[in-house]
């Protein structure tokens, strides 16, 4: 399969397999007007599988929900047909507007525009936790 | 900068030491502290009933000379007309010097603190934080037993879902040399994200029990919460376990002569009557001295000497 090369672009790797589409969403990639790539299962020495999304634009990308998917993925910035940069998100201390608090006792649940946050409680095992009811988050 | 008191982790070992000395001072000296917040007033915000708790505030402010206003249930406020947390707490911050405030919702009060002006004290939010009730515990300890370290505490009951349980092996884990002994039936053994999130990781000293009457000699404190039928997945288990956890004059024979007995209350069944008279059971002085604690708490959150 050939996917175009990118000259001013985006290349998210090491996404875990199956997340892609996901990230594609998440990430507001379906709404972009350039062209976007989205592989998946394709093949990793190191993770066996891997999905990977590329895109035909240096754009902003949200690195607190890079890293909070998964911190092995990488994100390569193209310029001019070179790669400028290969940045490592981490797992951010804290993420807002990522992902929601799913209990029903949480003040999220009733209180107006009241942003979902959620806490890094333990970074050994990547456990979040919302701020206002401790609630381990799911993962995405 | 004000300061709030949404969990009992907010403040260090050494604030809390200081709160318990304020307090063991306003329990000795009270006509010193009769007219420390006149003035001042204290709003309680209340959207879920209670008995100690909202009383034991306004009877603190009451006797430090200030005022209170509030209410009681969430009908007879705003939130009745879809008012949100955060509008009622910068509303309240324009009538009221500090804010007491009890919420069924999670992380209300945590909400309340980052709009309020004023600082905010969290009077229980749901099944979450009650921190007040843990510095009851506190001081009650440090009054019983003089000393807050070298302790063995047993926690008995619903220890899976009773969060003053959780607050009390929290705040008691950060002093010396306290193990945990901890008794409940399978089903209600501390979660799991208490076991490996405190204490494990903290390294703290504890082990496990069904039985209350074997781990009965041991203990220097016996903290006692009620084993609800709802916890239960079907009948036959509550019928089985629920007489285990009620605490009778017999199983008390092989207790310390000095172990201190505390409850939280209400109390239903899980202590009997009979007990009540024993010198050991601290329950009832535990009441008063929530209202010594919100005193030396009041006191501190309003910065007054």
């Amino acid at each position: 399969m050939i996917i175009g090369t990118i000259v001013d672009g985006i290349v998210i790797d090491h996404i875990p397999a199956g997340r892609g589409m996901d990230l594609y969403k998440d990430l507001g990639l379906d709404k972009l007007e350039c062209e976007v790539a989205v592989i998946t299962n394709a093949e990793s020495g190191k993770y066996g599988r891997k999905d990977i999304l590329k895109v035909n634009e240096v754009i902003d990308l949200n690195y607190d929900m890079l890293g909070y998917i998964d911190p092995h993925i990488t994100v390569n910035i193209i310029r001019q047909g070179e790669r400028m940069e290969k940045l490592h998100p981490h797992l951010p201390e804290t993420i807002t507007g990522v992902i929601r608090c799913k209990n029903p006792r949480c003040i999220t649940s009733i209180e107006q525009e009241l942003p979902h946050v959620f806490r890094l409680t333990d970074r050994e095992h990547g456990v979040y936790r919302c701020i206002y009811c401790d609630t381990k988050s799911g993962k995405k | 900068m004000k300061r709030d008191l949404i969990d009992i982790t907010d403040l260090s070992v050494r604030e809390i030491d200081e709160l318990i000395a304020t307090a063991e001072d306003i329990i000795a000296y009270p006509e010193e502290y009769r007219e420390k917040c006149r003035y001042k007033k204290l709003a309680t915000l209340f959207y879920e009933p209670s008995t100690r708790t909202r009383l034991s505030f306004e009877s603190a402010m009451y006797e430090l000379g200030g005022q209170v206003l509030g209410f009681s249930e969430a009908q007879s406020s705003s939130a009745a007309k879809g008012e949100s947390v955060a509008d009622t707490a910068r509303t309240v911050s324009c009538f009221a010097d500090i804010i007491a405030m009890r919420h069924p919702k999670e992380g209300a009060p945590l909400v309340a603190s980052t709009k309020a002006s004023v600082p905010v004290i969290n009077a229980g939010d749901g099944g979450h934080h009650h921190p007040t009730q843990t510095l009851t515990d506190l001081l009650t300890i440090k009054r019983e037993k003089g000393r807050l370290g070298d302790l063995v505490v047993g926690c008995c009951g619903d220890l899976k879902f009773g969060r003053t349980v959780h607050s009390l092996i929290g705040a008691m884990s950060r002093y010396d040399n306290v193990r945990f002994t901890l008794i409940s039936p399978e089903e209600l053994r501390v979660p799991e994200s208490v076991r490996s999130e405190l204490l494990e990781r903290e390294g703290i000293s504890f082990r496990e029990t069904t039985s209350l009457e074997e781990a009965m000699p041991e203990l220097d404190i016996l903290y006692m919460t009620r084993v609800q039928r709802e916890r239960f997945f079907n009948e036959d288990d509550y019928v089985r376990l629920k007489d285990s956890y009620i605490l009778t004059p017999e199983k008390l024979r092989t207790a310390k002569p000095d172990l201190a007995i505390l409850h939280p209350l209400p109390r239903v069944n899980e202590i009997s009557i009979a007990v009540d008279d024993d010198p050991r059971a601290c329950y009832f002085r535990q009441v008063l001295n929530g209202k010594f604690i919100r005193m030396a708490l009041i006191l501190k959150l309003l910065e007054v000497e």
